[in-house]
């Protein structure tokens, strides 16, 4: 244990390390100097991954609050916090990534005064702008109940129901107009991808990936922080999973063929490989799995199939973003070292700010409240307690 | 009313005269280096290029309704009522949707730069404002790059074309294309020969749009979606609410 724990350090460092070097290349030597980005490729790994990727794999956030708040899903309230924290740090991460990747980024405050409301991207920066405030005050409760702030907690849930309906519809904004900055590129981006449903597809890929990246974070939380792996909870999300990849699925389907594209598709070509990677890691292999019984009620056929269905949506972010244009442009693009070097930092920086909120906050439940819980006998905790133990 | 250039391909005989003044009247780099480079960049706005004995230029279209300026978040770029399509430098936060939004990839970017400009043709704005014509239509020794009223050029390209049907691709370019441009084009040859997208692969819709028709929902999207949440949260409380209240009333009702 202790060994691995240096081991992941010295991996830390090392990351960091070579992300503060791209930094510095970034500005003190330009764009030009840090990325492989182009006039014929102005936008690189970091609107792909970043921004796109990094965009919707913080919606576990608005997914779970919807569900708990909304739609009263009682057993899943001991993964809001955790939801929310992962979404504040995706969200803030994202912005620090925007400096990285907007040329002037000094002047990123133009947006609130010299505003185009016909731009995409500007309502794209107004959802950024207005989101974080909001997943800030879902936050603060957090660090309110640690220094036990009475008066204030009492302040932000008389305004938590104006939280959580304005996180949900600044979400649905913001997750779908990443998707509608595409729509005015119809002759460079590639058909398997430009569809003028690209802002719904943005959307309920999101859906599905929020409740992936909660699987996928619950189950890595419980290792690295050694704590009981709520099982029911997951069940609960891989049930709701199934039907928004069955949704998307179908969705996606009816696109390509009311498109009639359905027979290019399926011929070979550069495109369509990565199109099928796609297919594949985001339909093909967590529906197979999650059609078996078993593999539904276990955490790891869960986590599997969570894992499969976010490297398939992060596949199709990039598809969009980077693939897409090369057949138009005629050329690869492929990104510098010092491009993914600052994407691994950021990775890293949230990965780093995630497990200190989860010491100094009370981001998971106390235990108080597992003996609580087990007092009325509540089955599911059993079953997780069981589980705990599965491994002695 | 809005001025536009028309360049006839047939006319031109490749003496990068207006790539030179264009260099001059926007105070870039220009020499024989330069000359010989055959791609735009952010310190080339124009360039003419050669096929055996064919040129063709390009240049920044300034469409009647530019992608770029219904892109650009902060209302950097605009279509002036004269016709240009202008940037202003001091609101641009560098996010570069301009470059990836136009159909013609006329906007160059100053990559080396650590405070970078969006580069491109702008029309010469004072010029035209002034009642001249652009510097490369004043340089150009044939009258291949003419300036003038749209309306006139457009007439006067259809002349031409009548005038010399064997001469011509019986087709003006940028008559229609997304919405129609301020840049008209007479070839001998496609234009796509020479890397102007084909103009069915564009088409005549003007490309704002295609993002239109999803931000102008927008506004009554925000309103009922605001209140379909809501109402569904006021539900789901106000059940819970109920729940608790009757319990109360049983609980009160037992102690009695």
């Amino acid at each position: 244990m202790k060994i691995k724990f240096t081991f992941w350090r010295a991996v830390f460092a090392v990351i960091m390390a070579l992300g503060l070097y791209s930094t510095y290349v970034r500005y003190f030597r330009g764009l030009g100097a840090v990325s492989n980005m182009t006039d014929q490729f102005p936008w690189g790994f970091w609107i792909g991954f970043d921004c796109l990727c990094g965009v919707m794999l913080a919606a576990g956030g608005f997914c779970i609050v919807g569900a708990v708040y909304l739609f009263n899903v009682e057993s899943l309230h001991e993964v809001v916090r955790p939801a929310v924290l992962t979404s504040f740090l995706g969200y803030v991460l994202f912005i620090v990534g925007l400096l990285f990747d907007l040329g002037r980024p000094w002047f990123i405050w133009h947006q609130l005064i010299y505003m185009n409301p016909h731009s995409v991207m500007f309502e794209v920066g107004m959802c950024v702008m207005t989101y974080t405030t909001v997943l800030f005050f879902e936050f603060l409760p957090n660090v309110f109940e640690r220094f036990n702030l009475k008066t204030p907690i009492t302040l932000i849930k008389k305004i938590y129901p104006v939280l959580i309906v304005a996180g949900i519809l600044l979400s649905t904004l913001h997750q779908s107009s990443l998707g509608s900055l595409y729509l005015i590129m119809p002759s460079k981006l590639h058909p398997f991808w430009y569809t003028p449903a690209l802002p719904f597809f943005f959307f309920a890929s999101a859906v599905a990936v929020g409740l992936a990246i909660t699987i996928f974070e619950s189950t890595q939380s419980s290792k690295a922080f050694g704590r009981a792996l709520e099982l029911p909870v997951l069940v609960r999300l891989g049930g709701a999973l199934v039907v928004a990849l069955w949704v998307n699925a179908l969705l996606r389907f009816e696109d390509f063929f009311h498109r009639g594209i359905l027979k290019q598709i399926v011929t070979p070509s550069y495109e369509a490989y990565f199109l099928w990677v796609e297919l594949a890691l985001t339909f093909v292999i967590p529906l197979t799995l999650l059609s078996f019984k078993r593999v539904r009620l276990s955490p790891e056929g869960l986590y599997w199939a969570s894992v499969s269905t976010l490297l398939g949506f992060v596949t199709n972010r990039l598809n969009i973003s980077m693939i897409g244009f090369e057949t138009y442009v005629g050329r690869h693009y492929v990104p510098k070292w010092t491009e993914y070097s600052i994407t691994l930092m950021l990775v890293a920086m949230e990965i780093f700010l995630f497990a200190v909120a989860v010491k100094y906050l009370p981001i998971f439940g106390e235990e108080h409240t597992v003996a609580q819980a087990l007092e009325s006998n509540d089955r599911p905790l059993v079953a997780a307690r069981v589980l705990e133990h599965a491994g002695d | 009313m809005s001025k536009a250039l028309l360049y006839d391909a047939t006319m031109c005989i490749g003496c990068k005269q207006c790539e030179k003044a264009c260099a001059e009247q926007n105070k870039l780099p220009y020499d024989d280096k330069v000359a010989d480079e055959s791609v735009q960049s952010e310190h080339k706005y124009t360039v003419v290029l050669t096929k055996q004995d064919k040129y063709m230029r390009r240049l920044c279209m300034h469409c009647k309704q530019p992608a770029c300026a219904s892109a650009c978040p902060v209302g950097a770029f605009h279509k002036t009522a004269a016709g240009p399509v202008v940037y202003d430098v001091w609101k641009c936060i560098g996010c570069r949707y301009c470059m990836v939004a136009c159909p013609f990839n006329q906007p160059k970017y100053e990559w080396q730069s650590l405070n970078p400009r969006v580069r491109k043709c702008i029309m010469c704005p004072e010029r035209v404002q002034a009642g001249q014509q652009t510097a490369c239509a004043e340089a150009c020794p044939t009258g291949a790059t003419k300036f003038g009223e749209r309306e006139d050029l457009l007439k006067e390209a259809w002349d031409r074309i009548g005038q010399n049907p064997s001469n011509y691709v019986p087709y003006v370019y940028g008559q229609n294309e997304v919405g129609g441009t301020s840049v008209l084009l007479l070839s001998g040859v496609p234009v796509e020969q020479f890397g102007y997208p084909k103009p069915e692969k564009i088409g005549d819709v003007p490309m704002p749009e295609y993002t239109g028709r999803v931000m102008e929902r927008i506004p009554d999207f925000i309103p009922v979606w605001t209140l379909v949440l809501g109402g569904i949260y006021w539900v789901s409380h106000r059940r819970d609410e109920v729940a608790a209240a009757e319990a109360e009333i049983k609980r009160n009702g037992g102690a009695q």
